[in-house]
């Protein structure tokens, strides 16, 4: 059996895991070093703002989510036991607080199956490709950074559910792992999956119509 | 976990198949025989091999989003609230 040994274009490229840098962030942290605090907040307030939003409808309230979780971060920092990182650790006390202030139900996804695939039309019955994809991703990965695809993508981004476009934007935006995503937002393995799959599709198509327009 | 049932030769899967796996394939969430058919597929496919570099391209993409910069505003209160922490810590 032929077996292709490609080399993937992107898991190369995630960034690295923030554990150990983030080691040293949490001595400095403990020892009461405030431009230790001050990194941490440049690198994850806004994202702990849009993860507080899926839970909370307005940014005032997504803001006090955030900062309250600071605050958590704080008073936790002695008790912390690096069972996670400490962005994980941190994540989770933004999605508790946006969940205990009760402004909204939690989102709640039925867990999937592939449907996506079923139902999208470029599937025949018995599971081909009733038109086989056009050619663009080789053309595209020279221009990646080009406004135009960057705009569609946050576009799409923010057209969907509150849970993918949280999935995405935390793995594929922030960079966090799929093992990270799941502890932050409390939901499992196959269900984040499922979320990414979907969201990182509905991104692809989106790109799709923006280069063969 | 075993996602599909052995065909009887050709392919091991459809493309349907194949292009549900390919979040789990680039996560490595994939058991060993299940990559292996993956691959094989994409070996002998254009059509799918085509579409999981546009996943990877819209991945590509998607990480060129950049995370919106801190308000300055943001940044000062939390500064302020970091400081009133610090000192109601050290009179505790």
């Amino acid at each position: 059996m032929a077996v292709l040994r490609r080399k993937p274009l992107v898991s190369g490229l995630a960034p690295p895991s923030p554990t150990l840098d983030e080691r040293d962030l949490l001595t400095r942290l403990r020892a009461g070093d405030e431009a230790a605090f001050a990194d941490l907040v440049e690198r994850y307030h806004p994202a702990m703002i849009r993860l507080a939003l899926l839970h909370v409808r307005s940014r005032a309230v997504a803001e006090e989510v955030a900062q309250d979780a600071w605050l958590g971060l704080l008073r936790g920092l002695d008790g912390f036991q690096e069972r996670s990182s400490l962005r994980t650790w941190l994540f989770r006390i933004v999605v508790n607080r946006a969940i205990s202030t009760g402004i909204r139900e939690r989102v709640h996804v039925p867990v999937g199956d592939d449907e996506l695939e079923t139902s999208d039309g470029r599937f025949s019955q018995d599971g081909w490709w009733v038109t086989p994809p056009a050619h663009w991703a080789d053309e595209v990965l020279d221009r990646i950074s080009a406004p135009a695809l960057i705009a569609r993508a946050r576009e799409v981004i923010a057209e969907l559910s509150p849970l993918q476009r949280s999935v995405v934007t935390l793995r594929d935006v922030d960079g966090l792992s799929s093992a990270e995503v799941c502890t932050v937002l409390d939901i499992t393995e196959v269900n984040q999956r499922v979320q990414l799959h979907r969201a990182r599709n509905r991104i692809r198509s989106a790109l799709e119509q923006e280069v063969l327009s | 976990m075993r996602l599909w049932r052995r065909r009887a030769g050709g392919h091991d899967i459809t493309c349907r198949q194949a292009v549900s796996l390919v979040t789990a394939y680039l996560d490595g969430a994939l058991a060993r025989s299940d990559r292996d058919r993956f691959e094989a597929h994409l070996a002998e496919c254009h059509g799918c091999s085509e579409h999981l570099r546009q996943i990877e391209v819209a991945m590509l993409v998607t990480g060129e989003i950049r995370a919106e910069d801190l308000d300055p505003l943001a940044r000062e209160d939390l500064m302020h609230l970091y400081r009133r922490w610090r000192e109601d810590a050290s009179t505790d």
